[in-house]
């Protein structure tokens, strides 16, 4: 027997203008690394005075007091000297911002998996389409709608599912309140951020789902399974690292969220785990919030607030992009 | 030839399915969910399960428990099959709903302000507690509109170069590449919003709609690069093999061959970015801010744009600015949607040419 034949090797010899059109298809697509980089310098660069300044306690400290504001104007002098009692630390906020985003994840993961499943495995194959097309159009609605949405339409709901939890759940700490009023509660913020955020997570989920070798499942009602037992023994196993990824996908945008926060959460800096209660935190709407009226040393402090957001995101951010690239080999 | 004809044969014969739900059971159904639905309203009357929230909990027990009476006699395994099927429909409804109950409010709410001259007349000469005839979102619209573009003209040209630097160049860095894009899809908009504001706004001395549409370049750039990625691998190989058949350097090959075949997909990603981005509040916040009058110099300082008016009329808190915020949600809505329809048409058109074009060379392979 014959060896197979090899096949033999290509060598690719450019021309000059070939060289010269690969290197500028380059230099494009490097921008976005170079666009990553000038992000991350220029909010390091300007916002190295107040790390300077505070140091570590800019990320643990809970107050924020910009002495610079004067109510009357004018009397620069004055400002000077009142600008060193200034203040500036979001730990509150940090804290408040994954509370919000995990309490939007709790309810999101569970709504996006089985509306995933049910797309997937259970719609009749008419509405498949439908459904797929009108999940995209889900993930375009701007948070700023959502925003409206969750202030004039879905407070009332919240409030009473809040009032709910805190009667027969109030004895653990995490549902007790000070005060009984329960709108703008991160509760109800993480509410409205789940409805955010299930469309994201629920086409990525989908997607994965979607990707099952229909063999293993064939497989699977050839041997007598259901299709729960299918779907629990091949598809899920096979599509969680990319759930996962699209949860994390979910958990990015929830943090990085700043309108629809903005208009549906009470901030207060204070360190506070009680859901229910109507204070919380949130890094993105407080950076919307106090850059109106903001000093150049509050704006450079506002900024060190956007650097941490961008660092905590990235990661989450890239973490999930990592796992995707994993879990989809592609050639 | 044979497998041809062979197919030919059975064509219009439609396979039996015996298991197909028929008209009676459909209707059987249908008037047992509604006498659910009766039964669960009865329920939220008597029990502290209240409102629509109660009724829909009422509705999938009184659902569950039937099933669980159905298959009684049937294994565990099929019971909890059955229970699970409407468990994870009912998630599914509980998925859609929000969005649906968006989309139902945004048209009750912001119909009330809409007359014509809403989309040609600007705030400068009206306050937002003035009657729905007097004013309008005009200059948000033309705003958005100039901010968008300005976007676009720097997003799309980058976008496509990198989806060909992903397909055609495949350089040493394209793992690189595609992982910082997908990174760069979750930097918050905010975000952008600072950038901008330090490296443009700042040095500039005054907010612009320049700055603005920079800032939503940031957000709209992974989206464009993504797509045009996407749709560039549609185009077959044997196209580019073709184009190198013919003496086609790769650049050529690229400009002339490629890039041709899904031109329409490239502009499907533009709109896409487009669609993503004019909703964008918080960097127009910290970018471009907010005006009353149309402006249509993007560098010549603040510029009022769809999200920002829609946010300041929601923030001023009568009950006419808030109509007005609402009906500012609705044109929003309806940007979004056409242009998300405009790409589907497109991108569906582009997918359908790729695959027809691969069809016919592969049809003349086999001629040869």
């Amino acid at each position: 027997m014959a060896t197979t034949p090899t096949p033999r090797k290509m060598v690719v010899v450019y021309s000059r203008a070939d060289r010269i059109f690969r290197r500028i298809v380059t230099a494009g697509a490097l921008t976005s690394l170079l666009l990553l980089g000038l992000i991350a310098g220029f909010l390091i660069f300007r916002s190295s005075g107040t790390f300077r300044e505070f140091g570590l306690s800019f990320i643990t400290g809970s107050e924020w007091f910009s002495a610079g504001e004067d109510p009357i104007g004018g009397a620069t002098t004055a400002l000077v000297n009142a600008d060193d009692a200034s203040v500036f630390s979001i730990g509150p906020m940090i804290v408040g911002s994954l509370v919000v985003a995990l309490i939007a994840m709790f309810l999101a993961v569970p709504l996006s998996i089985g509306g995933a499943l049910y797309i997937e495995f259970y719609a009749p194959r008419g509405i498949y389409r439908i459904l797929v097309s009108l999940l995209d159009l889900a993930a375009a609605v701007p948070s700023l709608i959502f925003g409206l949405w969750g202030i004039q339409v879905f407070t009332p709901i919240g409030v009473r599912w809040a009032t709910l939890l805190n009667d027969r759940l109030g004895f653990i700490p995490l549902f007790s309140v000070e005060f009984e009023n329960f709108a703008r509660s991160p509760f109800v913020a993480g509410c409205v951020l789940a409805a955010l955020v299930v469309p994201i997570t629920t086409s990525v989920a989908r997607e994965v789902y979607s990707r099952t070798p229909r063999d293993l499942i064939d497989t699977c009602f050839a041997l007598g399974g259901t299709k729960w037992g299918a779907i629990r023994s091949v598809v899920i196993p096979y599509g969680k690292s990319g759930v996962i990824a699209g949860a994390m996908l979910g958990l990015g945008r929830a943090l990085g969220e700043t309108v629809a926060i903005y208009l549906m959460l009470n901030l207060v800096f204070d360190y506070s785990f009680q859901i229910l209660d109507s204070a919380g935190g949130n890094v993105a709407s407080m950076i919307a919030l106090k850059f109106g009226e903001a000093t150049d040393k509050e704006i450079s402090a506002l900024i060190a607030a956007g650097l941490v957001l961008f660092i905590i995101t990235l990661m989450v951010n890239m973490i999930a992009s990592s796992i995707v690239q994993r879990s989809t080999p592609r050639a | 030839m044979i497998t041809n004809s062979a197919t030919d044969r059975y064509q219009g014969i439609e396979p039996l399915r015996p298991w197909a739900v028929t008209r009676s059971t459909r209707l059987k159904n249908l008037s047992r969910s509604l006498a659910f639905a009766f039964v669960a309203f009865l329920v939220t009357l008597v029990t502290p399960l209240a409102k629509i929230d109660g009724w829909a909990v009422a509705f999938l027990l009184i659902n569950i428990a039937w099933i669980v009476g159905q298959t009684s006699r049937l294994g565990v395994k099929e019971r909890r099959d059955a229970v699970l099927r409407v468990v994870f429909t009912s998630l599914a409804v509980l998925a859609f709903i929000p969005w649906m109950s968006i989309f139902i409010t945004v048209l009750l709410k912001g119909y009330r302000a809409i007359y014509p001259g809403y989309f040609f007349s600007d705030m400068r000469t009206s306050t937002p507690e003035d009657e729905f005839n007097i004013g309008g979102a005009g200059h948000a619209i033309v705003g958005s509109l100039i901010m968008v573009a300005i976007a676009t003209v720097v997003t799309l040209p980058l976008g496509i170069l990198s989806g060909i630097y992903l397909t055609e160049v495949r350089g040493r860095l394209t793992f690189l590449v595609r992982f910082i894009v997908q990174s760069m899809a979750g930097v918050p908009s905010v975000v952008a919003g600072l950038f901008i504001f330090t490296t443009i706004v700042q040095p500039m001395g005054k907010y612009s709609g320049m700055a603005g549409g920079l800032a939503l370049a940031v957000l709209m750039l992974p989206t464009v690069s993504r797509t045009a990625e996407e749709v560039l691998k549609l185009v077959p190989d044997d196209l580019r093999s073709a184009g190198y058949a013919l003496g086609a350097r790769q650049w050529r090959t690229a400009i002339m061959v490629v890039l041709p075949t899904v031109k329409s997909g490239l502009i499907t990603a533009g709109i896409l970015g487009v669609a993503r981005v004019i909703g964008e509040t918080a960097p127009l916040l910290l970018t471009s801010l907010n005006t009353n009058g149309f402006v249509w110099n993007p560098v010549g300082g603040t510029v009022a744009s769809l999200p920002t008016y829609i946010f300041s009329m929601f923030m001023y808190g009568t009950e006419y600015s808030t109509s007005r915020a609402w009906t500012g949600s609705l044109v929003l809505l309806a940007l979004v949607f056409g242009f998300f329809v405009l790409a589907r048409r497109l991108g569906a058109t582009a997918a359908q040419k790729a695959q027809t074009d691969s069809r016919k060379a592969k049809k003349l392979k086999k001629k040869s």
